[in-house]
């Protein structure tokens, strides 16, 4: 027997050993100064996001103001002006995506949640779905193109709908059937009880219990759709004009956007059309960032 | 004689489905099964599309399509190269910066080095990077990030000019502005996904590194990022498959010049950028040649998303997850 052993209790001169550690030792210091690196990386990563809302509200908010909302973008060297046609365009063409995407993408969901979860065909659409997630969306806007603006001949916000509804498919579908799958299998099982059928089961009790995950995957679907440019700039293109034109509704002709125009007008060497360029950028970062709260807000009530 | 009738009759809320329930009931599931087809039709439909409107342009310009680098409407000559290698180059810059970062973000965000509510901070800071409009970020590169680098950018060029990343000098937009922000558009992808693997190590895992003596580093760098490195790479392919679709910030800051050059500072196109500035104002045969050139670009990017989700799925499997 050794009379080091720490559990032989008759060794009563048995001291413990020294586990603490010096901060000087190599080991240790290298520990602290990568902890100091992970920090600076941290704060380093929010610098841009930081300088970005700086520059939205300085340079967008001191040109903010009411015209901005009632009035058309302004030609090449005139002053003032606004872009409310492009707000208007920027719903319009997000309404119609929203239009196409949203049912589809729920019914779609309730066949990968409820109806064959394990089927052949879910996990092909779930991996279609998952792989248009990572679709360029300027490809979106090709298909549109090919798809809308060359078999109807012209430019306009069906286009760009179809385009966005592209890009807000698998957000929507994907949300949709994880908050379908929250719902529990009593409740399911509690319905089937009563009598219902698989349809009434859905459309009573999965449904409404998965309504705010639904909402949350929409929510996010729209805010990134309106802040699309890339789909939006071949098939909506833009118009200096309202939609609604001497009471007649143009919805057959190009359409103006809140991101086009910012593209646009970032890359003229006209002060004014800088400024609401920045402007624009303003009025859309709130847009989107007020659905991304809206968004969290339904998906905590959820829990 | 029908207990059916009889129980109806009883004031019941139980009762069988009538005749309209069991038609409703096969028709939503009817539907509901056309959709989840309607899914897989629209990616067919997609590739089709694009492909078919394609052909004409790949039967007259061939495989030489990628490997031509000019592009001339006057004289319909076509060719890709350029963009292929600014697509290429571009995202893999912006690669190196974004998964440094981001890994890191996900290891500041998931080891504990935090009070929760201060994670949730950063978190978020995370999350709304990736809600910011590309084209607000192309904006903000022009007037803030562009201004900022040139002349650091113009120093190196003057000092070190004869290395090769460094050979010409920044006059506006060019490749290193470009990746910069792009950098900035794949960061939450990247850190949102490291982090989702790093959560599914157990915790237990990083306890009995602790337990060994480990430091906190030696516990991050030698057990959870090895046991979560196949996760982590899957976040490093799908970030990598962002930056090559991503149009519109370099469509505003590459510089849009035909030219293959290692150098940082100068100007150079991508193919998503090729197709955001020509279509606009193509005339028939360009068109074809862009379906070529968008074909080209979905492939690429189908190619490396269809790895990335492949890898994901495969990590969420082995932890046993099993989504």
């Amino acid at each position: 027997m050794s009379t080091n052993n720490p559990f032989d209790s008759g060794a009563g001169d048995w001291q413990p050993p020294d586990l603490g550690r010096s901060l000087t030792e190599g080991r240790a210091l290298r520990s602290t100064l990568l902890s100091g690196l992970a920090w600076a990386c941290a704060l380093l990563a929010s610098v841009p996001l930081l300088s970005v809302l700086y520059m939205l509200i300085v340079r967008g908010g001191s040109r903010l103001s009411l015209e901005l909302f009632t009035e058309l973008p302004p030609a090449g060297f005139e002053e003032g002006g606004g872009f409310g046609n492009a707000i208007v365009g920027t719903f319009v063409t997000v309404g119609i995506g929203a239009l196409i995407s949203i049912p589809f993408g729920i019914l779609a969901a309730v066949f990968l949640a409820e109806l064959g979860p394990d089927s052949k065909l879910a996990s092909w659409a779930r991996f279609c779905a998952k792989t248009l997630t990572g679709l360029p969306s300027i490809l979106a806007g090709v298909f549109a193109y090919a798809l809308v603006v060359l078999t109807t001949g012209t430019y306009s916000a069906p286009a760009g709908g179809v385009a966005l509804a592209l890009l807000m498919l698998p957000t929507v579908v994907l949300t949709a059937e994880e908050a379908m799958k929250m719902v529990t299998q009593k409740m399911k099982d509690a319905a089937y009880g009563m009598g219902c059928t698989r349809t009434q089961v859905i459309m009573k009790v999965v449904l409404p219990t998965a309504l705010p995950g639904i909402l949350t995957g929409v929510m996010l679907a729209i805010a990134r759709a309106a802040g699309e440019t890339a789909p939006l700039l071949f098939t909506a293109l833009f118009s200096n004009f309202w939609l609604l034109e001497e009471g007649e509704m143009h919805l057959m002709a190009p359409i103006a956007s809140l991101s086009v125009l910012i593209y646009n007008f970032s890359g003229m060497p006209f002060d004014n059309q800088i400024e609401l360029a920045w402007a624009a950028s303003l009025v859309l970062v709130m847009f989107v960032l007020i659905f991304n709260i809206v968004s969290r807000v339904f998906g905590q009530s959820k829990a | 004689m029908n207990m059916f009738e009889q129980a109806r009759s009883a004031d019941s809320v139980s009762g069988p489905p009538s005749k309209g329930d069991y038609f409703f009931d096969r028709a939503f599931q009817w539907l509901a099964k056309a959709f989840a087809w309607a899914i897989l039709a629209v990616v067919a439909a997609l590739l089709l599309e694009v492909g078919s409107k394609a052909i004409p342009a790949i039967k007259d310009y061939h495989i030489g399509f990628l490997t031509s680098t000019t592009w001339d409407a006057n004289k319909d000559q076509f060719g890709i190269l350029p963009e292929i290698w600014g697509t290429l180059y571009s995202s893999f810059l912006a690669l190196i910066i974004a998964g440094f970062f981001g890994v890191m973000m996900a290891i500041f965000l998931t080891q504990d080095f935090l009070p929760p509510r201060l994670a949730a901070i950063f978190r978020i800071i995370v999350e709304l990077l990736a809600a910011i409009p590309s084209v607000v970020y192309g904006l903000w590169g022009i007037f803030v990030v562009i201004p900022a680098i040139r002349p650091l950018a113009n120093w190196l060029n003057e000092t070190f000019g004869m290395i090769p990343f460094f050979s010409t000098s920044l006059s506006g937009p060019g490749m290193l502005p470009a990746a910069l922000v792009l950098a900035i558009m794949v960061l939450p992808t990247i850190a949102a996904v490291s982090q989702d693997a790093l959560r599914l190590v157990p915790y237990r895992i990083k306890e009995a590194a602790y337990g060994l003596g480990a430091t906190r580093w030696e516990a991050i760098l030698r057990v959870m990022l090895p046991t979560a490195s196949t996760g982590i790479f899957g976040a490093l392919v799908l970030g990598f498959g962002r930056a090559l679709g991503e149009t519109m910030a370099l469509a505003m800051l590459v510089g849009n010049s035909n030219q293959i050059s290692l150098s940082l500072f100068s100007p150079a196109n991508t193919l998503a950028a090729l197709l955001a500035l020509n279509f606009p104002e193509a005339g028939e045969t360009e068109v074809k040649v862009l379906m070529y050139a968008a074909l080209v670009l979905m492939l690429i990017t189908l190619a490396v998303n269809v790895a990335g989700t492949a890898i994901m799925t495969m990590t969420n499997k082995q932890a046993g997850g099993g989504r």
